[in-house]
């Protein structure tokens, strides 16, 4: 992914970033990330509503969602960027325990770049990251600049 | 991606077509691979229209789609995608030569899922193939719904 691109989490649960962020790192990912508990964080941040310095970044992010997370859900935050013409460009990856393939259909027909279930099983976890990530350190992905945001 | 998804690559290069082909089955991908050969026959696959190959209802589809293709280039196709309601839930993979980031911009606000410049060097373009063979392994793509049913 481009140098300088910043790997945003939206993740409610402690144990969850923590084995995702372990297994960015493992598979070769150096970006930043930034962690949000919530799906408010997220947004403030995005939306350039909250206190948080800026980052280091140029502006070129792609956003790891969870669903299931307090205050404002991954649904809603994925609809909120969708509709706004310069965060719309971010890629943003379904990353949930949710595996209702109703809930499938939606998120991809709400803009999302990919949907991943959080396997239940540890190893199956890290494996599933890991290819995330290996994916992700191709230096040929590329992540539009934002303008405005963050 | 289930084993009865099918990939569908437009991609008018039949060698970049073989080494794509070979390095998502290196990765251990067994989907049916689909070539399309420009961006025409890769619409009317999609509309069930035309004399060449058509979709079925009800199956899962996912798309590495080149820009610079004859008849119709992959932004026209990308963008006709994402405007059809039965369609747009595909994910789309770009996966070409441009590295212009305005391209890349345009591509993400039309609703690619990620944008990959294809590598000069043969290695890292097998590499880079094979990691998105290993991340569709842990995604889920929708059903594209056959519109007539409805």
């Amino acid at each position: 992914m481009n140098k300088g691109a910043v790997i945003l989490i939206a993740e409610d649960d402690p144990g969850h970033i923590e084995l995702v962020k372990r297994n960015l790192w493992r598979s070769c990912i150096d970006n930043d990330i930034l962690h949000f508990k919530d799906g408010q964080e997220v947004l403030d941040f995005l939306f350039k509503k909250s206190g948080r310095a800026k980052t280091d970044g140029n502006g070129h992010y792609v956003l790891l969602l969870d669903i299931r997370m307090p205050k404002v859900d991954g649904g809603e935050v994925l609809r909120r960027i969708k509709e706004d013409e310069e965060l719309r460009k971010i890629p943003i990856i379904i990353l949930t325990t949710t595996d209702d393939a109703s809930e499938v259909n939606r998120f991809y027909e709400m803009g999302c770049s990919f949907y991943m279930i959080k396997p239940a099983d540890y190893t199956k976890f890290m494996e599933t990251v890991e290819n995330l990530g290996a994916f992700l350190s191709l230096e040929g992905v590329r992540v539009p600049q934002i303008n405005g945001a963050g | 991606m289930k084993k009865e998804g099918i990939i569908l690559i437009a991609e008018d290069d039949e060698g970049h077509f073989e080494l794509i082909k070979r390095s998502l089955q290196r990765a251990g991908v067994c989907n049916q691979i689909l070539r399309l050969a420009d961006g025409q026959e890769t619409l009317d696959f999609l509309l069930v229209r035309g004399d060449g190959p058509k979709r079925e209802p009800d199956k899962e589809y996912l798309l590495l789609l080149d820009i610079r293709m004859p008849k119709m280039d992959g932004m026209e196709v990308l963008e006709k995608i994402k405007q059809n309601p039965d369609l747009k839930k595909i994910p789309v993979i770009m996966l070409t030569a441009t590295d212009d980031p305005r391209t890349i911009e345009r591509c993400h606000s039309l609703g690619c899922s990620v944008y990959i410049v294809k590598p000069v060097e043969y290695e890292d373009f097998a590499d880079a193939v094979r990691k998105v063979g290993l991340l569709l392994s842990v995604v889920e793509v929708p059903q594209i719904s056959d519109a007539k049913k409805t």
